[in-house]
């Protein structure tokens, strides 16, 4: 068992498609949450082998897409410091701010290192005494257990030149947020399964029970997408609108990791969220707690009033919402590709633009 | 971002106070990884690393299952056809 080519077989995929094509006898709408499902269904071609009744949304579980331009400002105002060298993830370098990107701030002279792991970043810092070292916690759930042992792993080997920049979103008062709108059309929920891998499940039952939304656990391979598809059209065609399926039982169980809930609950508080392109979701991320505050970039950097600028042809907010589909915006494929994108949603790696446009919707 | 990619664990070791890990990804792919979280793996369990983390160990009764049930499913339509069929399930 090596846990990847075994879930990427097709005669299994094909088998599982069939027995959907059975089963659904009324049209349905999904969403899935986690960006990285979006890319692997549209990678996989999975949006056209499923039946014409399925129509799947694209949720905004994409952090790079919604992390609030007013911080990417702020990360760009930090990396442009010369005493700094700024962290990030490898897909945040090229998210555009009101103005310019990272990318851009190394381009220019900034030190503006890509890291695959926070303690990496840690690492540099410990390299670098003399210099300022600042890292992007971004994220959702599956990525806060990583972010924040970056700050506990500081604080305990006596780094004080690290610093972190927090932007962290959490799924289910986002569920909240998009069932909750009066225009929501989704009826059935892919729920993203490395989240759950974290936090374990039981913050779903009350959101499935609320909205009559039933919801199955998913996992990433194409046999992952389809069982948890597959999962959900039955919930939907029996009438079981309360109900979570756990499709993806071999990396998931009800209660999640615990040593990792414990190791965030004791660094990170919950807080109001704006998400770009969305608006604030009430309690939706995940902030520093005050006895961390040394660790605080944004405390520790003044770097004066952001003025936020969207980009006025950018609909990344409708797309991450369900409402609209990447190539319903006018400057999709146009002015807008992933060479010089003008939204989150085409540069990152999760994004439903860049998906639609790197495997041709 | 929510990316994670399976890996069996063949070393253990302590760093810095931390538990981690070489974790072999397949294809000669061998990193180094923090365990932290996964206090109880074992040398020869597979986890889902994300971002040099591990996140969790799998399992292979749940994932043999799992098979298990899709492979009869595809069994049955393929003995079935691709015509519609009443649900029986």
């Amino acid at each position: 068992m090596k846990y990847v080519t075994e879930f990427r077989d097709a005669r299994l995929v094909k088998g599982v498609i069939e027995e959907i094509k059975h089963t659904v006898h009324h049209p349905w709408v999904l969403m899935e949450i986690c960006g990285g499902q979006t890319h692997s269904i549209v990678r996989h071609g999975l949006d056209q082998l499923l039946p014409a009744e399925i129509e799947l949304v694209h949720g905004p579980g994409c952090p790079v897409c919604v992390t609030p331009l007013e911080q990417i400002d702020r990360a760009l105002a930090i990396a442009s410091r010369p005493d700094v060298i700024f962290t990030s993830y490898g897909d945040m370098l090229r998210v555009p701010g009101s103005d310019l990107d990272l990318f851009t701030i190394r381009a220019r002279g900034g030190d503006v290192r890509v890291v695959y792991s926070p303690l990496d970043a840690v690492k540099i810092a410990q390299e670098n005494p003399g210099r300022q070292v600042v890292f992007f916690a971004i994220g959702f759930e599956t990525t806060a257990p990583a972010n924040v042992m970056s700050v506990i792993q500081a604080r305990s080997l006596g780094i004080m030149n690290f610093s972190v920049l927090v932007s962290h979103v959490r799924v289910p008062p986002a569920i909240h947020a998009i069932l909750g709108s009066p225009s929501n059309r989704v009826q059935g929920f892919l729920l993203a399964g490395h989240v759950c891998a974290v936090m374990g499940y039981h913050e779903y039952p009350a959101l499935a029970e609320r909205y009559n939304v039933p919801m199955s656990i998913t996992g990433f391979e194409p046999l992952d997408l389809v069982n948890g598809i597959l999962k959900v059209v039955r919930l939907l065609e029996a009438g079981k609108l309360t109900d979570i399926e756990n499709s993806y039982s071999r990396a998931v169980t009800f209660e999640g990791n615990l040593p990792a809930q414990k190791m965030i609950d004791s660094v990170f508080m919950e807080c109001d969220r704006p998400w770009r392109g969305i608006g604030i979701i009430p309690a939706s991320g995940w902030r520093l707690r005050p006895e961390f505050d040394q660790f605080n970039a944004e405390q520790r950097f003044d770097v004066g009033a952001i003025q936020p600028k969207e980009s006025a042809v950018c609909i990344a907010g409708q797309i991450m919402q369900g409402r609209k589909k990447p190539h319903d915006c006018p400057a999709f494929g146009k002015e807008c590709t992933t060479e010089h994108p003008l939204g989150a949603t085409m540069v990152s790696s999760e994004g439903a633009c860049a998906a639609y446009y790197k495997y041709g919707r | 971002m929510c990316l994670g990619v399976p890996g069996k664990i063949i070393d253990i070791y302590e760093k810095n106070g931390l538990s981690m890990g070489k974790i072999d990804f397949g294809g000669g792919v061998v990193r180094e990884t923090c365990l932290a979280y996964v206090p109880e793996a074992q040398i020869g369990e597979y986890t889902i690393i994300h971002v040099g983390f591990a996140l969790n160990v799998l399992s292979e009764s749940e994932a043999l299952e799992t098979l298990a049930l899709l492979n009869e499913i595809s069994n049955l339509n393929d003995e079935l056809g691709p015509e519609p069929s009443f649900d029986q399930r």
